[in-house]
């Protein structure tokens, strides 16, 4: 039996906003029959202010993913697109007070059904059933770019983790020394993300964004130049151009143009994926 | 509210007289079976009676039965000891819808022992194909492992015919009678099985006791090694309330045999009568005549097996299904799947089993009630109507 929170009860027990739209601006569908579960959303949307007016939905699963799609629209409606894509799965399932750690996939479901019928009312083309990149899971069909996705947001470490968020290996087994090179890429990322740096907020004013800059380059990049005897200066920030100096032996280096765009990635992942890394003398 | 239990194949209910049985045991009669003083060997004769009881509800002799901890140590003692005396064979011949107590265990020793394991298939009724079976067994074969019958769709085995060809080619019969034991009548005595797996629990009486029947002659090897108790068969201070409890349960058994024969299978029939005939788009899983008496196995088309549960649950009625969600496991049943059942009603197949326990009022509750909680399912399900598929259809 699983552990289900009353909130989940109360979502599958009485479900919010269950149905269809006949005059949708939107549907997403993600799952099949075949899967054992599935999810379809229907949005309502205002053309105007992009603001979710309604929302419906008709699922095909266990408790927890009736639960998770009832929240979910609950959540969206009355947000506007953006503010609905920001919704992750995790939140969902913390809306829900949680869910057992084998059903987080059913908070996914959620999220992907949501960013399918967003995708479909943006005139883009669906991210159904994430057939994009390589498959890696023939039992469920997930692909690479999806685990990786998935993995990222949630922090995964291990097989087990990305089956109960993903499906992803949840079958024959065979996948599972794919999945394992997929986090072993992933881990080095997720280091980063775990490491004394937070994750950057979304609107920063040009102090916050040096500030941040240079917490970045403090933490993250001068302690690796100087174990090589080299270092590194902030000059300046303009716009989105970011200038630096090498200092020690990296001023010499012929490698340093390597070292540059290594920095440019990390500062585009931890502080703003605008910024262009520039090195100028001074 | 009242409790409808009708999850028999998974656990039991203790029949009254059997803990009642049980009782003096856990309490003032403590003795061991084995001491040389009357407290322990007073013991020793309630036991004696036990494996009396139990040996007459197979057809044997009591120094054929085995008293373990359950069905799962009576798989593994019964496979091990079989592959262990006959060291020149290196094949298990078994199915594919094999309890997991089995079928761990041969792809355990396929892939750590280097055994050779033939999987035999079933058909869409559940079935086995004799002619396949007939072609598996081979002089290479050490132990055939088949249930008698399956736990989730009741499906009947015919293991007495199996048992015939793996003697003819020297290899040893060992058959999962988890299921079977209490619900058929049984005479092992007349046939060429030499080890049959029970557990206590399954026959309404407690958990955490079983019993291996071994033909006489035999060759065997324990699993359990330690002192003299079982007839240096399986070691360890018997479990002496499990055995009485499930010796008296045997008593019951094989007096409630006809009753299995005639009113709970009258009940089982009412069962899925009543829901086939107001639940549309519903089947039986499994064959309909070679099937135990209190069992129903049936696939929902459109619906999702975990969410049946929970809305029986919240009316008290217990029951399980195949459904992947279920279990933990992302893949829905692998018995369901060998039988090939189609994908949209194998995630909604749902198990009812029944006992002698179980009241023509409390069928006549669910066949109400099961109709409701698929139409409240369906109608929240995307599937199973006109639909109007594949996303972006709107703009």
């Amino acid at each position: 039996m699983w552990e289900y929170t009353e909130k989940v009860k109360d979502h599958f027990f009485n479900p919010r906003n269950v149905g269809s739209l006949e005059d949708a601006d939107a549907i997403g569908e993600v799952g099949s029959l075949a899967c054992g579960d599935a999810l379809k959303l229907y949005l309502k949307i205002d053309p105007d202010s992009h603001k979710i007016l309604d929302a419906r939905f008709q699922t095909f699963g266990c408790g927890s993913a009736v639960a998770s799609s009832s929240a979910m629209t609950e959540m969206i409606k009355g947000k506007t697109v953006d503010e609905a894509l920001a919704i992750t799965n995790q939140d969902i399932a913390d809306y829900l007070g949680g869910l057992p750690k084998q059903k987080m996939h059913c908070s996914v479901m959620g999220k992907d059904a949501l960013e399918a019928a967003i995708a479909c009312y943006r005139g883009e083309p669906a991210p159904k059933d994430h057939l994009d990149g390589e498959l890696v899971c023939e039992c469920f069909g997930v692909t690479d770019k999806h685990i990786r996705e998935v993995a990222l947001e949630n922090r995964l470490n291990n097989i087990e983790e990305v089956t109960n968020f993903t499906k992803a290996g949840g079958g024959c087994g065979l996948c599972h020394d794919k999945i394992e090179k997929i986090l072993e890429e992933i881990r080095g990322q997720l280091k980063l993300r775990q490491s004394t740096v937070d994750v950057p907020p979304k609107e920063m004013t040009n102090i916050q964004k040096i500030a941040r800059i240079q917490e970045v380059i403090d933490k993250e990049i001068r302690p690796s130049l100087q174990k090589d005897g080299g270092d590194m200066e902030l000059i300046d920030l303009d716009g989105s151009h970011v200038k630096i100096a090498f200092r020690g032996l990296c001023s010499s280096c012929p490698s340093s143009a390597l070292t540059k765009a290594g920095i440019e990635s990390k500062l585009k992942e931890l502080v703003h994926p605008d910024l262009v890394v520039e090195e100028v003398m001074a | 509210m009242k409790m409808i239990y009708l999850d028999n194949n998974a656990t039991s209910q203790v029949a009254p007289e059997a803990l009642d049985a049980m009782m003096p045991f856990l309490t003032d009669r403590y003795g061991n079976p084995s001491s040389m003083h009357f407290f322990g060997g007073s013991v020793a004769r309630d036991v004696a009676v036990a494996r009396e009881n139990l040996a007459d509800l197979l057809g044997v002799s009591p120094t054929e039965i085995i008293f373990t901890s359950g069905g799962t140590e009576s798989d593994s003692t019964a496979i091990l000891s079989a592959l262990a005396t006959s060291p020149e064979r290196r094949e298990i011949v078994t199915t594919r819808v094999e309890h997991p107590a089995v079928l761990n265990l041969c792809k355990h020793l396929a892939r750590f022992k280097g055994y050779t394991v033939k999987w035999l298939s079933v058909d869409k009724e559940g079935n086995l194909n004799l002619d396949e079976v007939n072609g598996a067994i081979s002089t290479h074969t050490a132990v055939v492992s088949i249930m008698w019958a399956n736990n989730e769709t009741g499906v009947i085995f015919p293991v007495e015919k199996i048992a015939e060809i793996a003697a003819e080619r020297g290899a040893l019969m060992h058959t999962d009678g988890v299921q079977i034991v209490g619900k058929i009548p049984l005479k092992l005595k007349n046939t060429a099985i030499n080890f049959l797996a029970l557990s206590g629990h399954k026959l309404h009486s407690a958990k955490g006791i079983g019993a291996l029947y071994l033909k006489k002659g035999t060759r065997f090897q324990p699993f359990m090694i330690g002192g003299h108790q079982e007839y240096d068969r399986r070691g360890g201070t018997e479990n002496v309330p499990g055995i009485v409890g499930l010796g008296k349960a045997a008593e019951l058994a094989a007096k409630g045999l006809d009753q299995e024969r005639t009113r709970v299978k009258a009940l089982r029939d009412r069962l899925q009568a009543g829901i086939l005939n107001s639940v549309q788009f519903a089947r039986v899983n499994g064959s309909l005549e070679n099937r135990l008496p209190n069992t129903l196995n049936i696939g929902f088309e459109f619906v999702e097996g975990e969410s049946i549960l929970l809305k029986l649950d919240e009316l008290g009625i217990c029951a399980s299904s195949g459904s992947a969600c279920t279990s933990g496991s992302l893949e829905p049943s692998h018995v369901l799947r060998a039988m090939g059942v189609p994908f949209t009603s194998v995630h909604g197949s749902i198990r009812f089993s029944l006992s002698r326990y179980n009241t023509a009022e409390e069928i006549d509750f669910v066949i109400q009630q099961m109709p409701v909680i698929i139409e409240s399912l369906r109608a929240m399900s995307p599937f199973g109507r006109d639909n109007t598929s594949i996303a972006c259809t709107v703009q």
